[in-house]
């Protein structure tokens, strides 16, 4: 059992009681919500004729629905609208803070969180989405639940959990030049499995992390759950207090040094204990895509694709189903895929700066004829700061479409969507079939630099050898 | 709330590891504001043609329909944390999951809606899919008190089950609002002593 880690200290501050049932009654410190996974939640509530028990710890948002084109009202999509008004009806009826459109603070829920600083060490963050994971870059525990528990947090601020094992994951070292925090948390997920990190919280830490930003963090700390561990974490620092200063729902300037110093003390201790560790080295990662339906289906850009043969037998069926829907073979490069769509969006990497690096790619190149490319950003505050620094201009100029904040493409609920069998090159986090909006539709899995390389190059390209 | 001790059915074999909540239930299913039509669509892309025509997944074949009991593999339910997936596998009418392994949102999901994730081995697991695909007719019985799988006429077999998930079905506390809700004064006291909460 582990002892001593940040898990283990904030776990144990929320535990409001032992259940008979051998759970936790663990409190919740921010409640997110969107529109997808809300409405029946407070359906079951009014039906019990209860409240909302902590709505200054609640806040909502839309993106999932929200078409990225234009927002304007009423949406095309009448069921659409039909959800739009739902979670607007509810906000109201249950006094929760909802950052609509017009709050111009509107966006991917796991984008605006951090945003506003509503996501701060120590907490325990719960929304009805599995890529809550995303606020464990801030020391935090985060994690999706099922709409019933979206209940239960609405009508308790609580949940009955059971408590994870802790897997300590250390990237030491440095990392290559074009390798991102993406290509981190893929190679994390290729070399421990989707199914790794079923019943762990990962932490991660070494020099690799230590460098990193607080977007870089957050994009690992996403795709936590793509590894099959609920929740991912990095200890704060100097980097994520630098961060939340100033921020909106930041802690204020006189309270700000107490604040500090009580997210120093939850860090994991020197001698903390875990439950397991695991060590990589930066040096090792390049940049990566996927080439099956599950995240853990990649390979270095400049690898060919693996062999059947090189499958445990377990794995063997759902490989074999990935070529048949990829349209690939085995001992082929990937390098070279030709694409027919390219997304750079969502909360992996629709952030600031997944948007400059893409740009930068972008910048005086062409989108190629055989490609549609879109970039979304990840909230309304995102796309004002890219305006700001003529972002939107470098890609219109190259060919991209410059959209509204939202889910868009990373799940196609809205009308953005693949056609057939197209393939795209995304920054999204789900290779899953049909992810994308179409039963046949193909998705690679890369960095937002690599989407924008391969957009102008019409094919999977190494983002070094197009930035030479 | 009702105690959940047994649960006695046919099954339905669904092969394969790492079926997805994306899977399960499609996105464009998830506009719907309720989850009173999520029966008709488990599996839908999987069952069903661009034309609609049924392309004879176990959820469609007649000697399927009637089970209670579903057989799956490894990482079932993995990805998104939709509810709506438990939800379609429900109201379709499945009562218990049976597989090598879980992915943990969809079991937590599962046991909030009272349906039991019970584990195997895969051996064990390979076997009751051959089985069932060989005689569809055979009556199971999942029997939580006593963590055994009764198989009509045949010998029976001991599953595993998350001890917290299996005390709460058994203990008829699955659906958790109510014992959250009665530790209102403790939840406070936390809440006080957190010093985020308090303003720091
Ligand atoms: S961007 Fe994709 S993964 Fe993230 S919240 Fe939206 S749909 Fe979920």
């Amino acid at each position: 059992m582990s002892k001593g880690t940040l898990y283990d200290k904030v776990w144990n501050a929320h535990v409001v009681d032992k259940l008979p049932t051998g759970q936790y009654q663990l409190f919740i410190g921010l409640h997110l919500i969107h529109e997808v996974t809300s409405p029946q939640a407070f359906d079951m509530i009014a039906e019990k004729g209860l409240k909302v028990a902590y709505p200054n710890r609640t806040f909502a948002t839309v993106d999932h629905i929200v078409p990225t084109k234009s927002q304007a009202r009423p949406f095309q999509d009448s069921e659409a609208e039909q959800m739009m008004g739902a979670i607007e009806k509810n906000v109201k009826k249950f006094g929760v803070q909802f950052f609509n459109f017009e709050s111009g603070n509107q966006g991917i829920v796991h984008i605006i969180g951090p945003e506003m600083g509503l996501t701060q060490p120590g907490m325990t963050i719960a929304c009805g989405d599995s890529h809550t994971s995303t606020h464990g870059a801030f020391g935090t525990l985060a994690f999706g639940i099922g709409t019933t528990q979206v209940r239960d947090v609405l009508a308790t601020q609580c949940l009955a959990m059971d408590a994870l094992k802790v897997r300590q994951i250390n990237v030491t070292g440095k990392l290559n030049p074009g390798v991102t925090a993406k290509d981190v948390t893929l190679y994390i997920i290729q070399k421990l499995g989707v199914k790794g990190g079923i019943g762990y919280a990962y932490e991660y830490g070494g020099e690799v992390f230590d460098a990193m930003s607080m977007e870089e963090r957050m994009t690992v700390c996403n795709m936590a759950i793509e590894g099959g561990a609920r929740i991912g974490y990095v200890n704060p620092d100097q980097t994520t207090f630098d961060y939340l200063k100033g921020r909106k729902y930041s802690p204020a300037v006189d309270k700000w040094d107490k604040a500090v110093a009580y997210w120093k003390s939850i860090a994991s201790d020197k001698n903390a204990e875990y439950d397991d560790v695991v060590n990589f080295k930066g040096e090792d990662i390049e940049p990566i895509v996927t080439w099956g339906i599950t995240p853990d289906q990649s390979v270095g850009v400049n690898d060919k694709l693996p062999e059947v043969a090189t499958f445990s037998a377990d794995e063997v069926k759902t490989v074999e189903m990935a070529y048949k829907h990829m349209e690939l073979k085995p001992g082929q490069s990937i390098k070279g895929t030709p694409i027919n769509v390219a997304f750079i969006g969502s909360c992996t990497n629709g952030r600031i700066s997944d948007l400059r690096e893409a740009a930068k790619v972008a910048k005086g190149r062409q989108v190629s004829k055989s490609v549609r490319a879109f970039v979304v950003p990840g909230s309304q505050q995102v796309k004002i700061q890219a305006e700001k620094e003529g972002l939107d201009k470098i890609f219109t100029e190259a060919g991209f479409e410059w959209r509204e904040a939202g889910c868009s493409m990373c799940l196609a609920m809205n009308p953005d969507k693949l056609q057939g069998n197209e393939i795209s090159a995304s920054s999204s986090n789900r290779n899953f079939i049909g992810r994308q909006g179409s039963k046949t539709g193909r998705t690679m899995l890369m960095s937002p630099a690599m989407v924008a390389a391969a957009a102008v190059e019409g094919k999977v390209a190494d983002i070094r050898e197009v930035l030479k | 709330m009702s105690k959940i001790n047994q649960i006695e059915g046919k099954a339905v074999p669904v092969e394969g590891n790492d079926i997805d909540t994306d899977r399960i239930i499609p996105a464009r299913y998830l506009k719907e504001i309720t989850f009173t039509n999520m029966g008709k669509y488990p599996f839908y892309d999987e069952r069903f043609d661009a034309e609609g025509k049924p392309k004879g997944h176990p959820f469609d074949l007649p000697q399927f329909q009637g089970s209670h009991i579903l057989f799956v593999n490894q990482n079932f339910g993995c990805g998104s944390s939709r509810e709506h997936a438990p939800q379609s596998l429900m109201r379709w009418g499945i009562r218990a999951i049976i597989g090598e392994s879980f992915a943990e949102i969809f079991a937590g999901n599962c046991t909030m809606l009272g349906i039991p994730t019970a584990t195997v081995s895969q051996v064990e697991m390979q076997k009751l899919q051959a089985m069932v695909k060989a005689n569809p007719e055979i009556k199971f019985t999942l029997d939580l008190d006593k963590k055994v799988l009764f198989t009509e006429g045949k010998e029976h077999l001991n599953f595993e089950i998350h001890e917290s998930k299996r005390n709460a079905l058994v203990n008829g506390t699955w659906d958790s609002t109510r014992l959250l809700l009665g530790n209102a004064d403790k939840t406070a006291a936390v809440a006080q002593k957190l010093p985020y909460v308090a303003g720091f």
